[in-house]
């Protein structure tokens, strides 16, 4: 059994903990350079705006329907991400973190009402954290990922689904009938793993709701379409094949994160697994042709276990935009530098590339001085032939050194006129109360 | 945590340490993994950890600075550092941190009789009685007030 904990809106939600004056206001949260939308508000949703609509074409909205636009501050949202994270562990014995606001909950072995200690969890991330969230509860991690998208429309747009399953959705407690219902009111194309191409097509071909899908013969999947839809059909009809860790990207962020078979103290090893996370991320995010701008890792201790407990993640922005391996497994080790303590045993890691972009997208800047730009051409040739090797002779046949600490990122002068203070990192960005 | 503020101590070394939310190492730390265990396990002589005294629920503890002179009698002058803890159930006499009108605002907590009130802590201050249909939210409860000395 599976639980999946996502935060509404997530980004829109962390600047609304520290700036209350912007609940019920339309809210966007724009990418790096304030190019595009990255999160709305429900206000913002149903003024028609897409998730990465451009700026320039949303900017009316400000005079006219009093948008709020903001510029990402991905300091404040991974430290959020954190303290909720951290909390959404207590739920059941295995969390594994998808990405900056989604986290998979394994709850076998876990007894009592789940979905009474679902709302008990919720309502304490809320209280705690100010973050509200969707709970959806299901036998297989597609099914839990669509009890979560009931959970979440039923509470934004009421009329969707029943009133009952809003905020927490446990499909393990559904009757046939209702099952079959709530399948019915959902999409085809908003089931996971289904993208839009595919979703369009087997629209075409009659397929229209979760429900349609469900009820498809695995075999015919296989054949007509692929083995990856032949396992979502498997995994809507309640047999798991989703494994750990394996599961289709999320859009937003590309993570990739572990829990240790053993619990690790001492720095060295823990240095070594970050690089591999972080290279294996960089090694995806240049698989879909895109850079990244800000990279975020984290180290915790096992919330179910005696020890002292520890949890830190910071997030560091890159000089610039980029798909570099070594650039990206630099910015992660010293994040991890600056989080590791020594006297913990830690019990998982991992390193999540954020803000990202197609790399057509990607800025230079001038040459100054320091050989960065002149030898960009030869770096993207670099990464060409080291994803080569490595798709030719197995991962991690060339390995960047990472003993090499890359150089401290500087200050990219990036566009982020619409930043919020980082609240909860800086000392002196602290919010401040009227006394 | 920006990197850019910190690089420069980082290439200075022991960086690490600057980070971490408890501000002392551990002394003592015993070795011995089997047969006797280490006397000093049993002493517990560790310094004693500032964060770990006034942070009681880490997920939930947020620093805010107080702005004003409204709460002076509570002991709380401005630019005092509050530690706020949103785990803590409000109850009358806590000192919070309130939203009025979209801001925070720091004040006694006050119920009495169901109604709501949020009290100044200096006589030349007003009270904040919520109006009808005014809603006032408390969004954490204030445990500690830091101040600095001149030195």
């Amino acid at each position: 059994m599976f639980a999946l904990v996502d935060g509404n809106n997530f980004y829109v939600s962390c600047e609304r903990v520290f700036r209350p004056s912007l609940e019920g206001v339309p809210v966007v949260v724009l990418s790096n350079n304030d190019g595009c939308a990255i999160a709305r508000s429900n206000e913002a949703k149903a003024l028609g705006i897409k998730m990465g609509h451009p700026w320039h074409q949303i900017r009316h909205l400000e005079e006219v329907a009093g948008l709020v636009a903001l510029s990402a501050n991905f300091a404040l949202y991974g430290d959020m991400s954190d303290r909720m994270m951290s909390l959404a562990a207590g739920l059941g014995p295995t969390q594994e973190i998808y990405s900056i606001d989604e986290s998979f909950i394994g709850l076998d072995g876990v007894r009592g009402d789940l979905k009474a200690r679902a709302v008990a969890i919720r309502s304490r991330i809320h209280r705690w954290v100010g973050i509200p969230c969707g709970v959806g509860i299901a036998p297989t991690k597609t099914l839990a990922k669509l009890a979560n998208h009931i959970a979440k429309t039923a509470e934004r747009k009421p009329g969707s689904y029943p009133e009952c399953h809003a905020q927490v959705c446990d499909l393990s407690k559904a009757s046939p009938e209702e099952f079959e219902a709530l399948l019915s009111a959902t999409e085809v194309g908003d089931v996971w793993g289904v993208g839009r191409k595919i979703g369009a097509a087997l629209t075409e071909a009659g397929v229209r709701t979760a429900w349609d899908l469900a009820r498809m013969d695995p075999a015919v999947a296989k054949r007509r379409w692929s083995v990856v839809l032949e396992r979502t059909v498997r995994e809507l009809q309640g047999v798991p094949c989703v494994g750990l860790e394996d599961h289709p990207e999320p859009k937003k962020q590309i993570a990739c994160t572990r829990s240790f078979g053993r619990s690790v103290e001492a720095f060295e090893p823990l240095s070594e697994a970050v690089s591999e996370f972080a290279s294996r991320a960089a090694e995806k995010l240049r698989a879909q042709g895109s850079v990244a701008s800000e990279v975020l890792v984290f180290i915790r201790t096992s919330p179910f276990r005696k020890d002292p407990q520890y949890s830190r993640s910071m997030v560091v922005p890159m000089r610039r935009p980029s798909s570099d391996t070594s650039a990206i497994v630099g910015a992660a080790l010293l994040g991890l530098r600056a989080i590791y303590k020594p006297g913990f045993r830690m019990a998982k890691a991992g390193v999540m590339l954020m803000d990202i972009q197609p790399s057509s997208l990607e800025q230079f800047e001038l040459d100054l001085g320091d050989g960065d730009a002149a030898s960009e051409a030869s770096r993207v040739r670099l990464m060409t032939a080291l994803d080569a090797v490595n798709g030719r002779w197995g991962r991690g046949t060339v390995k960047v050194g990472s003993a090499k600490v890359g150089e401290a990122p500087r200050d990219w002068s990036m566009r982020q006129d619409r930043r919020t203070p980082a609240y909860t990192t800086e000392w002196s960005d602290m919010p401040v109360a009227r006394a | 945590m920006k990197i850019n503020s910190i690089s420069s101590e980082l290439r200075l070394g022991g960086a690490a340490q600057a980070f971490s939310s408890s501000l002392l190492l551990p002394e003592l730390k015993a070795t011995v993994r089997a047969g006797f265990p280490s006397p000093a396990e049993d002493l517990g002589a560790k310094r004693i950890d500032l964060a770990e005294r006034l942070v009681k629920h880490p997920q939930a503890t947020f620093l805010i600075r107080a702005r004003g002179d409204s709460m002076k009698e509570a002991g709380i002058f401005d630019g005092d550092v509050l530690i706020v803890d949103r785990a803590v159930q409000p109850r009358s006499g806590h000192v919070v941190i309130a939203v009025v009108d979209g801001e925070f605002v720091c004040k006694t907590l006050s119920m009495r009789a169901g109604r709501m009130k949020l009290k100044a802590a200096n006589p030349g201050f007003p009270d904040v009685v919520p109006k009808e249909g005014q809603t006032v939210e408390v969004w954490g409860v204030v445990l500690h007030a830091i101040k600095s000395m001149p030195a």
